[in-house]
């Protein structure tokens, strides 16, 4: 819902927050997924993230999820998908170029990012989208990757 | 600038040590003279001729002519059919690429494509929506966006290899360019953004029209302390307004143009509208080139091309300079026989 996305890039701070509580624990019961296995975990815990993600942030499941990095607004509600940064369309009020009477989404993650702790990371070049992702839970995407540089780094050391 | 070893239509020049592209506008602005870009309004047409008609308006004027790729979401030739014709007969196009109408794999096409034809600039944009112009109703594509389309086309040239890591056996040689809008909210973002364009690639900027000086180089001070400035060449973008009507036209319909109400009212106070809208623009040209590190302008006389020459020849920056036109140096040469 928009007034409810506009609500959380607001409060950036404090979702940055939540996540950081929230992914130890998921990477944590990474044996779980791994037992259950992450082909049949994928169905109910994509759909858990569609509808609280979806609830807050008017999430798209893109699948490879930047909300850390673009100040809690989520990117892809930018008609143009842009992943980088605001385009010079953005009008003087500081609304959609393409939706007149809606915010800017990248306008709403400077500001985002601004109150995060870790708001540097917009600065970050993102990649291009990859849509063969697209509606699969980016938390377990995540867990797996936390999981396989800690097992590289352990074999390392 | 006259170089020895050009040109001839349809050959490349040396690429130069440190330079990453065999083009004239990369070697005007690495030699430190103050380039000439404008913009080359597509036609509505599948004549040739009306193409080079088009670009000899030019002639002698400017370093590069960019070839639009439907901007503002209108429908007209093509970039890289533009770029094709002005190719053919030695001019130096930059062949704009949009994100809104192709995908990654019709664009790393292009560039190939462009590149084999003797492009050798290319400006990544992501391309205005498809609401601002005369098919609202098209599929809006936007499959990269403008940072991940600098980022691949630098991989074809440094790495020569595709997105999808396929290698390219002989890499695209091409100047890099990306566009930015100073006069667009947020503001205090606009330049981090900028280096963000620098880091995916970009050698050298365009922006939008630019009326309010004070707000260009206030982002040309915030970009100088991030250390943008030797990194990239900055060319503002300028042009004419026909009259107060248009400018207000504008400034209401084409997205990301703002125009502030001071220029307005000294148009709509003149007597000759459209000779005052050429005059404020050789006044803009003339405060940009004091600024510091503007590297050139790149004037837009939309339906007032006829117009540019003069505006570049009162505004002095050329300095007496003739960048290459086809047949320029047949008459020096003449005249040293």
């Amino acid at each position: 819902m928009y007034s409810v996305r506009l609500w959380a890039s607001r409060h950036a701070r404090f979702f940055e927050g939540v996540y950081n509580l929230f992914e130890p624990v998921i990477v944590k019961l990474h044996p779980l997924w791994n037992k259950l296995g992450y082909q049949r975990a994928e169905k109910p815990v994509g759909k858990v993230e569609a509808l609280c993600k979806g609830l807050l942030f008017d999430c798209k499941m893109c699948g490879q999820c930047i909300l850390s990095s673009t100040g809690m607004s989520c990117s892809m509600n930018c008609p143009k998908n842009l992943r980088n940064g605001p385009c010079g369309g953005v009008r003087l009020n500081g609304n959609c170029e393409v939706y007149a009477e809606r915010r800017c989404v990248w306008v709403e993650a400077w500001d985002g990012s601004q109150k995060m702790k870790h708001g540097e990371r917009i600065f970050a070049v993102q990649q291009p989208v990859n849509f063969s992702q697209q509606g699969s839970s980016s938390w377990l995407r995540q867990v797996r990757q936390v999981t396989k540089s800690k097992q590289q780094s352990e074999e390392g050391a | 600038m006259f170089f020895e070893d050009e040109p001839h239509p349809g050959e490349h020049l040396p690429i130069l040590p440190g330079h990453t592209s065999p083009g004239r506008l990369e070697r005007v602005l690495r030699a430190g003279e103050f380039a000439v870009t404008s913009e080359l309004a597509p036609p509505d047409s599948a004549d040739p001729h009306d193409v080079y008609s088009r670009a000899r308006v030019f002639d002698g004027y400017v370093d590069g002519m960019n070839a639009t790729d439907g901007s503002g979401a209108n429908c007209h030739m093509s970039s890289v059919g533009m770029c094709a014709l002005l190719t053919r007969v030695g001019y130096a196009p930059v062949m704009q690429v949009s994100c809104r109408d192709k995908n990654r794999i019709a664009i790393q096409g292009d560039v190939l494509g462009g590149a084999a034809m003797g492009v050798t600039n290319i400006l990544c944009l992501t391309g205005d929506g498809v609401q601002a112009g005369d098919h609202p109703e098209a599929k809006p594509v936007f499959d990269l966006d403008c940072m991940s389309l600098l980022e691949t086309v630098r991989t074809m040239r440094d790495e020569s290899h595709f997105l999808s890591g396929r290698k390219i056996t002989v890499p695209p040689q091409v100047f890099l360019g990306a566009a930015a809008n100073p006069f667009a909210p947020p503001y205090d973002f606009r330049p981090h953004r900028m280096a963000k364009k620098i880091a995916a690639g970009a050698q050298f900027i365009q922006t939008n029209y630019c009326f309010d000086i004070p707000r260009l180089k206030e982002f040309m001070a915030r970009s100088r302390d991030l250390g943008l400035l030797e990194k990239v060449f900055v060319l503002p973008g300028v042009g004419p307004m026909a009259s107060a009507r248009t400018a207000t036209w504008i400034r209401n319909n084409v997205p990301g143009i703002h125009i502030p109400d001071a220029v307005i009212k000294r148009l709509a106070g003149a007597e000759d509208q459209k000779k005052e809208g050429q005059k404020i623009c050789i006044e803009l040209i003339q405060e940009l080139r004091e600024i510091e590190g503007v590297s050139g302008v790149h004037v837009m006389a939309y339906r007032q091309e006829e117009a540019v020459a003069e505006i570049i020849d009162r505004s002095g920056v050329l300095q007496g300079r003739v960048p290459w036109y086809p047949g320029r140096d047949e008459i020096k040469l003449q005249e040293r026989a």
